[in-house]
This record gives structure tokens, C-alpha cells and sequence, in this order.
């Protein structure tokens, strides 16, 4: 009753839409303005194709062939109406007795006995068997207005569902006694005020055997049941909602223990709040590449690429960093049990046991074939309500085609991506790729709803194999647009640089091989230049040490020179000397000789 | 109304068990069942004269008991002795049929 409320904020339709899908439905004050009233169902799904239930007080006919789904829409609608809007409600049954009935629905949580005890409930059997009977003269239906007036009187019924009115013209003579009655019947049932659903055989060429659709002109409902490839498929259409707008498609339903399930297409409406929170995907490298931060929080993330590149191994990163979050993840796994899988991701360092045990990461691996597409997705959204996941993941979505048609499964993912988004629930879906085709592209056409594709892929060279990633679209953020090569190492995921060469594109050992040549040229120029360099060392030091040479070869003779320089002056010295001594013994004239003397010297 | 009538009229009597015991729905006293009361009377006083009981069953009174006997149409004649039940619906107004349907037809046969 309090969860209700959820979206307390938004317009009706979304807080009904809440309302259904989480099953908590509250009070049955939900009302368009401007509408007929109507009555909601409390049938799953119903409620918004319908836009809001049932024509209220008015009768709808539901057809449609043997064991599409007819008594139990009709059940369903009572049950709903008595635990959920306090409405109580009468089943007139023509087919089964009280007790088949109650047995019949009991495998699918309806306790109608219970229901019955709380005066919440009320069965009419009615029997007609032709054999017993025999007509003499007019007749009229009164006493079956009686025994539906009573029922209604006696628990102070809203609801109303009569299964199936047809019996009666099997039952009883005079078809145009029966015609003009039932034309009483459905008159009375509106002055009633009850919401009754009659439900109807499917007739060849009409809706209905015996043409009931002309009486009840309100809302018709068209149950159908395909098996379509060894699959079956229940489909839900209206074919008729007078005074109302609803969904015109058809649209796919499932009963399980739960009841029945609609699921409506295309109507959650893509009103959902967008977080600006970021969330790591468990390869720091990776985040770094989706702008530093990682994805947002409920984007959808899709994850193509062909067989064996890593797929599942960046799927697990995402759900252990998920729960190193503390935050819990749905892990849907179509290719591998849990324990196998587990294993394997023990194999590149990744001990996603604890999680398990810690009830954070929860492993739902089903056969895709095992099911309708229907019921994997009602499977999917029960197990989401039940563990209220932030991830999940679905590993892969290729599977899906399995168990239907490709266009089938196309819309059965854009309504989980759109189911889960309307939840903020962070979408993580694999794809695998065929090698044949353009790795672009997925075999189910769900690119416009993801958000952000991450596109691995094998890179073949020189006879190895290995895997690169990009990011091929991630819408809001500015992301990486380099190749990364993608290793799985005993310790995770690494995401290296790929080798940018003048050949293209390098990976694995070609990217060693390369790399161990750059190293060796680098040495070898490394050596070069310090051959070079001690080369200039040498030629300094004998550059300097002629220079030493050069320096004392000079010293040499500059000390010769002088050494010469002073003899001659000696010499001088001495000459005139023995000059002087000699005009000093010839007594001659000391004034002029010497001068002349020195003249010619000159 | 839930009236017995007897064949010589006389309830004061000690009730035996009749050999036929019918049971006449009808829904208020529309003329379709005062007329299918007639009729009957009139067939089984003919036919069944001193060996029948009838019991007028009004639903606007006692609606429960339209379960029970699994009546939908107003007026319905229920033979519930001799077995096996038989239901014959309508006003009774074609006497030949509601002998068929009483299956007294044969009876009479045998009698005869």
C-alpha cells in the first residue's frame, strides 16, 4: 500500500505504471480526467495498455480460442479486485464447478477459498445440460438473473466475470429466446453497476461463436495462443475500447505462478530520470578510456564482439566491481552454468565466489530455448524485484533469437533495456557477433536504445590471434577513440596500448617483436653516441695535449732566444769594453771616435 | 410462495411419498408461471391422477434453491421423482411435449 506511492511527484500514469509493475498496488482512486471511469484490474500490464483498467460498471468480452487464457484473465480480474481494492467480486461459472476452479488457479497463488471464507468471493456453477432438458412453451432467463443478483447481493460484489455465457445456447433450446435474454443480461448488469467480464469461444470469421460482440460493445478482448517454431506465445489485443484510447497492438502475455503478465512494447515511457553518476566498469583502464569515469549509472552498455574475445570476462569485471560497490548484481548467463563459470573466472584472477556467498552477485543460468522470450522476460523482471540489482547483466542477448524471432527478440530486449532504465539499473548486455558481417552491427537491431558499445575484436596477424577493444558510441561523455589491445592475465583484465607502426596496426608478438627492435636500435644508437662521445673526449685531450706540446716547444725557444739575445749583449757589452780599454792605451780622442764608431755599427 | 398441492387437495391427511414429486420453479406471478401452474396441474391431474405432488418454488423468495437445482430459466418443471431428474422449461402450454419431457408418454404406453 506505502510502495504505492513510489513517484508520489509524477503524473498518474507513471505512478500506476509503478504501481503495476511492482505489484504493490494501492487504493483504486486512479482516474484520467476527462475519461470514463474505469476499473483497474490489478492484472499486470493490463492497466496501462488499457490506460487504466476496464470500462467501469460495464461488461467486457473477452474471446478468444480453448486454453488461451480466458477463466484465468477472468479469476485474475476477481482476485486482484478483492485483495487488492477491497472489490469484492462473483464467478459464474458454466465449465468448471466451484471446486475444479479453485483448484485449477491454485497453482497460481489464488486461494479462492479463502476468498471465499472472507466473503470476498463468490462461485455460481451453473449447469445446463441439453439432454435433461426439454422445452415447452416460452421461457425467460429470470432465474439466472436471480442466482447473479443474489451472488452479487450477498457479498456486495463489484465484479463480475461469467465464463463462459456461451454454454448456454448449447444448452438451452430457442437461440432468439437466448438472444433477446442476454441482450436483458448485459442492460441489467450496467444497471448493476458491476464490471463484468463475459468471456467467449472464439468463433470462425467472428470473435465470437455465437456473435456476443454485438452485445457487449464496450471492450473486446482478443486472447490468442501461437506456437510459432515449437515455442508458444500468448497474445493479448484490444480489439475494441469504446470512449477510451488504448494500445492497438498485440501484445505479448505470459501466465505463470505469479498470474498473468502483459507486457506492453513500446508504453513505458522514456521519461526516465538520467543519473549523472558514474560507475566503474572493473578495468581502471577502461574507465580511464570512457572519460576517466566509467559509465553512467542505468545507461545501457553493450558489449559486441566475436566468439572468444573476453566477452564474459569484462562482463565479470563489471559485476565484481559492481559488488566491491557493496551494490548487488543480477548475472544472466545463456552459455554457462554458474560453477563453470565461476572456474573460469578464477583462471584470470577473478574470485567472484564471495560475492555469491555475500547474496550480492546472483547467477540465473537458463537454456534460451527453455522458455518463450516471454517468459524470460517475465523471469527476468521477477528475479530484479526480487533482488533489486544496480547491474545487470545478460550474457548473451544473442541467445534470445533461439527462442524466437529476430524481431521478436529485438523487442523483447528494448523493453527489458527500457524496463531496467526506468529502474536506473545499469545494463550490461553481450553480444556475439558472427565473423561473417560487419562488426557493427548486432543481429538484434538494439543499438539505438544502448547508450554505450564497447566493440571487441580479434586482430589477426602473423599468425596469432589477438583482441583489441574501442568504444564505438557512449553517449554524454567524451570517451577514448584508440584501439586498445585486451589481455587476460592471471591477474585480469589489462588493457595495453596497441603498437602504432609505420606497418599498422601491431598486436600480440608482433607488438613484441617490434618493440624488441625499437629497444635494440635504441641501444645501438645509445652506443653510438657514446662512441661518439669518448671520440670527443680523445680528440680534446690531444687537442690539448699538442697544445702542451706546442706551449713547451715555445717555452724552449723563447728561452733559446733569450738566451741568444743576452750573448749578444754580452758580446756588446764586451766590444765595447775592450774599444774603450784600447783608446784608453792610444790615448786617443774620447769624445768623437766612439761616436762614429757607432754610426757605422748602425 | 412455497405451496404444496396434492392431488385430492387435502393436506390435513398423513403424507404419503407420492410416486411423482415435482417441483415447479417460477420467478413472482407472471403470467407465464400462473399459466405454467395451470398447465401442469391440468396434465398431471389427467395423467397422474392421485399420484403426484407438486411444489411451487418462488426465487424472488428463495433464491438459494436456484442453486440447487441448477435452474437459469423461468418457468422450469423439475421431476425429481422417478428418477432420473428431468427439466422441462417453458410454460408447459405444449402438452405433448411436456408428456416427452416427463416422460410419461411411455409410461402411459405401459399402462395402457
Amino acid at each position: 500500500m506505502v510502495e504505492s506511492l513510489i513517484g508520489g511527484g509524477h503524473v498518474g500514469f507513471f505512478r500506476l505504471k509503478e504501481r503495476l509493475i511492482s505489484k504493490t498496488v494501492g487504493k483504486n482512486n486512479y482516474s484520467v480526467p476527462g475519461n470514463l471511469p474505469k476499473c483497474t484490474t490489478g492484472i499486470q500490464g493490463l492497466d496501462e495498455i488499457t490506460t487504466g483498467g476496464l470500462p467501469q460498471g460495464r461488461p467486457t468480452l473477452v474471446c478468444g480460442s480453448a486454453g488461451c487464457g480466458k477463466t484465468l484473465l477472468g479469476i485474475e480480474f476477481l482476485v486482484r479486485g478483492a485483495t487488492l481494492f477491497n472489490e469484492p467480486g462473483v464467478f459464474i461459472a458454466f465449465e468448471e464447478t466451484a471446486e475444479e476452479l479453485a483448484q485449477n488457479v491454485r497453482s497460481l497463488g489464488f486461494d479462492l477459498e479463502a476468498l471465499i471464507e472472507k466473503k470476498k468471493l463468490a462461485v455460481d456453477y451453473i449447469y445446463v445440460e441439453r439432454s435433461e432438458i426439454e422445452e415447452t412453451g416460452e421461457y425467460d432467463l429470470e432465474a439466472l438473473f436471480i442466482r447473479l443478483g443474489f451472488a452479487i447481493d450477498s457479498i456486495g460484489a463489484k465484479r463480475i466475470v461469467l465464463d463462459t455465457l456461451e454454454t448456454l445456447f448449447a444448452g438451452l433450446p430457442s437461440p432468439a429466446i437466448l438472444r433477446s435474454e442476454l441482450r436483458r443480461l448485459f442492460r441489467w448488469l450496467k444497471e448493476k453497476g458491476v464490471t463484468a467480464i463475459i468471456t467467449a469461444e472464439r468463433g470462425s470469421g467472428s470473435f465470437t461463436r455465437h456473435g456476443l460482440e454485438e452485445y457487449v460493445s464496450d471492450c473486446v478482448l482478443l486472447l490468442d495462443h501461437r506456437v510459432d517454431g515449437q515455442i508458444s506465445t500468448r497474445r493479448l489485443r484490444i480489439v475494441k475500447y469504446r470512449g477510451s484510447s488504448h494500445g492497438t497492438n498485440e501484445f505479448p502475455f505470459l501466465i505463470d505462478e505469479g498470474g498473468i503478465s502483459v507486457f506492453p512494447i513500446t508504453s513505458l515511457q522514456r521519461q526516465h530520470e538520467a543519473s549523472s553518476e558514474r560507475i566503474s566498469i572493473g578495468v581502471p583502464a577502461l574507465d580511464a578510456m570512457l572519460g576517466g569515469e566509467g559509465v553512467y549509472r542505468g545507461s545501457s552498455v553493450l558489449l559486441s564482439g566475436t566468439a572468444g574475445v573476453g566477452k564474459t570476462s569484462l562482463a565479470c569485471h563489471a559485476a565484481d566491481a559492481c559488488c566491491r560497490r557493496g551494490e548487488r548484481c543480477l548475472y544472466i548467463a545463456f552459455e554457462e552454468p554458474e560453477a563453470q563459470l565461476l572456474r573460469n573466472m578464477r583462471s584470470i584472477g577473478l574470485n567472484l565466489e564471495p560475492w555469491v556467498k555475500k547474496g550480492l552477485l546472483r547467477f540465473h543460468a537458463a537454456r534460451p530455448t527453455m522458455n518463450g522470450l516471454e517468459m524470460h522476460l517475465a523471469s527476468i523482471h521477477k528475479l530484479v524485484e526480487g533482488l533489486k540489482p544496480s547491474l545487470v547483466i545478460v550474457d548473451p542477448i544473442t541467445n534470445f533469437i533461439s527462442s524466437g524471432t529476430v524481431s521478436e527478440a529485438s523487442s523483447m530486449m528494448m523493453r527489458l533495456v527500457d524496463y531496467l532504465k526506468a529502474r536506473q539499473i545499469t545494463t550490461l548486455l553481450t553480444n556475439l557477433n558472427r565473423n561473417e558481417g560487419a562488426l557493427e552491427h548486432t543481429e538484434l537491431d538494439i543499438s539505438s536504445t544502448i547508450d554505450t558499445w564497447l566493440l571487441l575484436r580479434d586482430m589477426e596477424l602473423n599468425g596469432e590471434r589477438n583482441r583489441g577493444l574501442y568504444i564505438l558510441k557512449s553517449r554524454g561523455m567524451s570517451h577514448s577513440n584508440q584501439i586498445r589491445e585486451f589481455l587476460l592475465t592471471d591477474r585480469g583484465i589489462l588493457l595495453t596500448e596497441v603498437y602504432l607502426g609505420p606497418d599498422g596496426v601491431l598486436t600480440g608478438s608482433a607488438r613484441l617483436a617490434q618493440e624488441a627492435k625499437e629497444m635494440a636500435t635504441a641501444a645501438q644508437r645509445n652506443q653510438e653516441i657514446e662512441r661518439k662521445r669518448g671520440e670527443l673526449s680523445r680528440r680534446q685531450q690531444a687537442l690539448e695535449a699538442q697544445i702542451a706540446v706546442l706551449q713547451l716547444q715555445f717555452q724552449t725557444d723563447k728561452e733559446e732566444m733569450e738566451r741568444d739575445i743576452a750573448t749578444e749583449q754580452v758580446y756588446l757589452e764586451k766590444l765595447e769594453q775592450g774599444r774603450q780599454e784600447m783608446a784608453f792605451s792610444r790615448k786617443a780622442e774620447s769624445n768623437g771616435a766612439p761616436g762614429s764608431f757607432k754610426k757605422v755599427r748602425k | 410462495m412455497k405451496r404444496k398441492s396434492t392431488s385430492n387437495g387435502d393436506t390435513t391427511s398423513v403424507e404419503v411419498p407420492k410416486k411423482w414429486q415435482l417441483r415447479l420453479y417460477v420467478a413472482g406471478k407472471t403470467p407465464k408461471s400462473i399459466t405454467a401452474f395451470e398447465n401442469l396441474k391440468r396434465i398431471c391431474e389427467e395423467h397422474l391422477a392421485g399420484e403426484f405432488e407438486i411444489e411451487v418454488i418462488d426465487l424472488i423468495d428463495h433464491p438459494r434453491l436456484a442453486k440447487d437445482d441448477q435452474i437459469v430459466a423461468i418457468p422450469t418443471l423439475v421431476r425429481k421423482l422417478p428418477k432420473p431428474i428431468r427439466k422441462i422449461i417453458g410454460d408447459l402450454s405444449d402438452t405433448e411435449r411436456t408428456l416427452v419431457g416427463l416422460q410419461l408418454r411411455s409410461g402411459l404406453k405401459i399402462r395402457e
